[in-house]
């Protein structure tokens, strides 16, 4: 046990010491923070009020935006020249004059470069309104004018699809939205165990090439060598990911405070809507936007997250002990990293499509593919987190895909320490499929 | 005492055998030579003494006890087909490698710092193993050989890439650790270290062990009976003077009634009876007896086993 306990330890450290470990566990939490920022900057940080000067020197559009909870438009008709907009306090300038009509175009100027849901609004708008100027061109009665004007908007107005499950009443959209986080899951296991798999191949070669393994298992036997620097990556793995979580979420953390102070900061946010009204007296724009509120709802509300970061330490951890003893196998039957291809594919595409799967699981959670692939060792550790965000799988479907993961890690370790304990001692020798058939029938 | 024995090892791997029925017996403090060539199954039989490999039929003893785990930390292992981490620091290195076999880490320590000092090796500890000529790389593998104070020290072609002042200082490290109650196994190719050091052989060939045994009786065993004799004085008169008993094998002419011959003891003869008969006839500069090196009992012994085992 000792013996196993220095083996673990020089995997780590040698590892946990390296340079490029440690700009890596420094640096993705602060891209992945940055992203985060960012994600949350684009689709929240603009709910600061745009405040919209509609210039029409026309008379076309009078009036006819509406506003909504993220756009405030004014009206008038005068010339504004450019210095004057910088000076004012309005965000945007619209400029409409006779270039609509004849090849459809306007102008947006901004101070600061709007969110791109308020541009899109603007032109939505702006659209529909050229779209009944059209029509209300056109030589028609009286009778077809006051059709365009208050039917037609009704007609064009989209149904409302409301997704139920007729036996846990739990709306659909809400599942939808959890497999996304489930999916999130699924490709941090994916991307553990491709990773982290990889780091024991090379760990495996390196010590053949070098040639130090015989000098070691003249002291461990191969199977203690074999686990010893499994179990040494693996925790590399979780000691980067915790790093990971707990660095990610203070950035996040530290970043939502300075940048979005006012955001969260309610007495701010109803100054800001008292002083729009002064100047429009429109209707009152929602508090929250609708789509912030159902993330924070789905993020503290509808997931279990005890129960999904209890299985995804689970399926992390056993399905990375199954490949990684796969990935031991490869590296022990080959001489160097180039050599590894024509054993490679057999354990990445299973895990590879499992990833596909996982992907298709969010269009399609209750197929028949996802359903098999869940219980299936090799590719239930990534598609199984999906289907537990979702919570579509019933407890016996859990209890059996994880009783044939272990069962499926003890069957691949057992295949894999066979070829290993015959691979490692294997020089200048191309291997084939039948010889690694004869070293575990041995 | 014996602190090795095998008994009727055998193994087969897929298609061939590669050891059949190999007995071999070392004796505590001694030098024991494992002689063959390549292929011939050497390195399966010392992977087996090492537990690297087990046997399919036979048992190896170590000191009389069945060999097992716990017997790791006496035997000290040097590969054929040796290396390092190239990425970690020597000693760091040499303390996992002894810590490996057992020791603790201070007294692993302790041992690393008396063995670097003695093999020049002091500053080198905080160097990365890449950044080592081979014969450094070299003398640190077999410090991390020797460092636990094995009671059985097994070398697979120690010489083979150490220059001649390393593979010098190498050699007495053995002899040393042998003068101290260490025993050392080695296999080589190379025969003029097997007469240099080594106590007892054993040669394999084919899978099979074809002699073993001490050095001098196995160079008895294959004496010729062939001494080189120079003297002065006539040609005629040295052939005469040969009777029944000798056999002139043939003449050098050094110069002008100086001459080099080989002579070959017939019928029980002695050197004693051939001296007493040329004495009176030619006056004697030299007279040595032609042994044959180990080189030749190698290569006679396997060149006969060949032609016996293709009959």
């Amino acid at each position: 046990m000792s013996k196993i306990s220095l083996i673990i330890g020089r995997e780590y450290f040698t590892r946990v010491r390296k340079k490029s470990f440690i700009i890596m566990t420094l640096l993705a939490p602060i891209l992945l923070a940055g992203f985060l920022v960012l994600a949350i900057w684009l689709s929240v940080g603009n709910t600061t009020l745009q405040k919209v000067l509609v210039v029409d020197g026309i008379g076309l559009t009078d009036k006819l935006f509406k506003d909504n909870d993220k756009t405030l438009f004014s009206y008038t008709d005068k010339a504004i020249s450019d210095e004057d907009f910088i000076k004012s306090d309005y965000d945007l300038i619209l400029r409409i004059n006779d270039k609509i009509i004849e090849n459809n175009k306007a102008e947006l100027s901004y101070k600061k470069l709007p969110p791109l849901s308020v541009q899109n609004y603007i032109n939505s708008e702006l659209n529909h309104i050229m779209e009944s100027y059209r029509l209300m061109k056109q030589d028609t009665t009286a009778e077809l004018k006051k059709f365009i004007q208050e039917v037609y908007p009704n007609i064009k107005k989209p149904v409302e699809l409301n997704v139920t499950d007729v036996e846990n009443k739990e709306s659909g959209k809400d599942k939808r939205q959890s497999t996304v986080i489930g999916f999130l899951f699924a490709f941090a296991i994916y991307m553990f165990i491709l990773l982290f798999g990889l780091q024991v191949m090379r760990g495996v070669i390196e010590e053949k090439t070098s040639r130090i393994v015989e000098v070691i298992i003249s002291s461990v036997k191969p199977f203690e060598l074999m686990t010893g620097k499994i179990i040494g990556i693996a925790m590399v793995g979780l000691t980067q990911f915790l790093i990971w979580v707990v660095f990610t979420v203070i950035l996040v953390m530290l970043a939502s405070t300075f940048i979005f102070n006012d955001m969260y900061d309610a007495a701010v946010q109803a100054q800001e809507l008292q002083v729009a009204k002064n100047i429009q007296a429109a209707d009152m724009p929602q508090m929250m936007n609708n789509s912030s509120n159902e993330v924070f709802d789905l993020i503290f509300n509808r997931i279990n997250w005890y129960l999904m970061i209890g299985l995804f330490l689970f399926y992390f951890i056993f399905g990375y002990l199954m490949y990684a003893a796969l990935f031991a196998a490869i590296g022990s039957a080959v001489d160097n990293e180039t050599d590894t291809q024509q054993f490679m594919w057999p354990v990445t595409i299973p895990l590879i499509f499992a990833f596909i799967v996982a992907q298709l699981s969010i269009e399609n959670p209750e197929s028949s593919t996802v359903f098999w692939t869940s219980l299936f060792p090799l590719t239930s550790p990534v598609v199984m987190m999906v289907r537990v965000a979702m919570g579509s799988a019933p407890l016996w479907e859990l209890l059996l895909s994880m009783s044939l993961l272990i069962a499926g890690f003890l069957c691949c370790t057992w295949l894999a320490a066979k070829i290993y304990r015959t691979g490692i001692l294997m020089y200048g020798k191309k291997v084939t499929y039948k010889e690694l058939f004869k070293w575990i029938r041995y | 005492m014996e602190i090795l024995k095998t008994d009727n090892i055998v193994k087969r791997y897929a298609g061939h055998t590669a050891l059949d029925n190999v007995s071999i017996s070392v004796s505590e403090q001694s030098v024991f030579g494992l002689l063959g060539p390549n292929g011939a199954g050497k390195t399966s039989l010392i992977r087996i003494i090492n537990q690297i490999t087990a046997p399919d039929e036979g048992k190896v003893y170590f000191r009389g006890v069945k060999l097992s785990p716990e017997h790791v930390a006496e035997i000290g292992y040097l590969p054929e087909e040796r290396g390092l981490y190239k990425k970690m620091k020597v000693g760091e290195q040499a303390l996992y490698l002894a810590r490996l076999k057992g020791m603790s880490k201070k007294e692993a320590l302790k041992k690393l710092r008396e063995w670097f000092e003695r093999m020049e090796m002091t500053a080198w500890w905080n160097k990365k193993v890449e950044e080592l000529s081979k014969g450094m790389a070299q003398k640190v593998q077999f410090v991390t050989t020797v460092i636990h104070q094995p009671k059985l020290l097994i070398l697979d072609e120690p010489f083979s890439g150490f220059d001649p002042i390393n593979a010098e200082l190498i050699k007495k490290e053995i002899l040393r650790l042998r003068n101290e109650g260490a025993t050392v196994i080695f296999s080589t190719h190379n025969m003029s270290t097997v007469e240099d050091m080594c106590d007892y052989i054993a040669l394999i060939n084919n899978s099979k062990k074809i002699l073993d045994g001490n050095v001098r009786d196995i160079k008895k065993q294959f004496r010729s009976y062939l001494y080189e004799v120079e003297f002065h004085g006539n040609m005629i008169a040295f052939a005469n003077a040969l009777w029944a008993g000798f056999e002139l094998i043939d003449k050098e002419i050094i110069e002008n009634n100086h001459f080099k011959c080989r002579i070959k003891l017939l019928n029980n003869n002695t050197l004693n009876n051939l001296l007493q008969s040329l004495i009176p006839h030619v006056e004697i500069i030299s007279v040595r007896e032609i042994t044959p090196s180990m080189s030749d009992i190698f290569i006679q012994t396997v060149q006969q086993q060949n032609t016996v085992s293709n009959e």
